[in-house]
């Protein structure tokens, strides 16, 4: 049924909020640590378990891959109510932090990804020998 | 009298209303990429974008801080585009995510996150400086709003900055999470934003939720769950970061 996905989605969701939320308080930051990453990660793996012993059933399915795909479309929503008047009338300063703080982070992209390839590549040339 | 009744339903159904408008919203969007744009800039990308000019509109002739939704009609794309149903969207892609994809680029994750909010916090303090403040609690405070918009309110009041400062440090958020939204369609090529490694390097780089959400669902809805799912620890991170060791650094720094 398709409830069952939705179901399992909304436990997901839950659980990982609430871990999120008690990370922070132990932590003592006022915000959710990680809730939405540990939800994703709970679906992921328990997905991957629940498929391997048994497949899900479609329709099971469905109730997750609605969300999902629905996911667009609220992303849209999202966009049209983030306060863009608000930001552009921060002025200079918080159109320049803003704007660098992007442009670093865009230009560091490439720069990380390549990090990583290297030490894959040594990992394989050390297993050869 | 037809309006009256026409308003009664599109407020009392807000959220039906939401699907509505974003539904039609959406059509229009991938009408224009495929006569516009030959189908080469994505459909959600435009989409998006009508979708924060609109908010721009709204802000501007209301006077309040939620764009669109504060037109009373349409308070119920609040209801399709806030946390609650963004987050459940998010953890619902990540059904679709390979498990080995994710270990490969576990490591860098963690690296990308680090470097994120160190990155974002260093642009946004020295541009506080270049624009003449030199008190640790607005350099700090400005610097973490860069971060994200969270971060530099969570971190100013932490610190007791000044209301103005705290303003500008959500601005400063604000235009950060908006530039990604927009931009990241068209920088993709360029910084091989088009793997889900890249995407979970991309998401701790850039951390701002919405922005990482946006901007990765404008360039390729497939990478959407690998980059939330790192951008996910930004916000906390900077948040623990912020009024601890930036705060300490810039006062180290500046005095």
């Amino acid at each position: 049924m398709i409830i069952y996905g939705v179901a399992l989605l909304s436990l997901c969701t839950l659980m990982g909020l609430f871990l999120g939320d008690l990370l922070g308080v132990l932590l003592g930051i006022p915000a959710n640590v990680g809730g939405v990453g540990i939800a994703m990660i709970l679906l992921i793996f328990g997905g991957s378990y629940l498929v391997k012993k048994r497949p899900l059933h479609p329709k099971t399915e469905q109730g997750i891959e609605f969300w999902s795909a629905i996911y667009i479309p609220i992303v849209v929503a999202m966009a049209a109510q983030q306060n863009v008047y608000g930001a552009l009338s921060g002025g200079p300063t918080a159109i320049l932090a803003g704007t660098l703080a992007v442009v670093l982070s865009f230009m560091l992209v490439p720069v990380l990804t390549k990090l990583g390839q290297p030490e894959k590549s040594t990992i394989a040339v050390t297993a050869n020998n | 009298m037809i309006i009256e009744s026409l308003t009664t339903v599109l407020n009392k159904y807000g959220m039906i209303s939401g699907f509505a408008v974003i539904g039609i919203t959406m059509w229009l969007s991938y009408w224009l990429s495929d006569k516009l744009t030959n189908g080469r800039l994505h459909g959600s990308a435009i989409a998006i974008f009508i979708g924060l000019l609109l908010s721009y509109f709204g802000g501007l002739f209301t006077g309040g801080q939620k764009g669109l939704v504060d037109i009373p009609m349409l308070s119920g794309i609040g209801i399709l585009g806030g946390a609650m149903l963004r987050d459940f969207a998010i953890i619902a892609t990540a059904f679709g995510v390979h498990v080995d994809e994710l270990k490969r680029a576990g490591m860098s994750g963690i690296i990308a996150l680090l470097v994120g909010v160190f990155l974002s916090f260093i642009a946004g303090a020295g541009v506080a400086l270049a624009f003449g403040y030199t008190d640790a609690v607005s350099v700090t405070t400005i610097g973490a709003g860069a971060v994200t918009y969270i971060v530099g309110p969570v971190t100013g009041a932490a610190i007791g900055a000044s209301s103005e400062v705290m303003a500008l440090s959500i601005a400063a958020g604000l235009v950060k999470a908006i530039l990604v939204m927009i931009a990241t369609p068209f920088v993709a090529p360029y910084i091989g934003l088009d793997n889900p490694r890249s995407a979970v390097i991309f998401g701790g780089l850039i951390g701002t939720t919405s922005g990482v959400a946006g901007g990765l669902a404008a360039t390729d809805p497939k990478l959407v769950p690998y980059g939330c799912l790192t951008a996910a620890f930004y916000t906390a991170l900077g948040c623990l970061l912020g009024p601890s060791l930036f705060y300490m650094a810039t006062s180290a720094v500046l005095s």
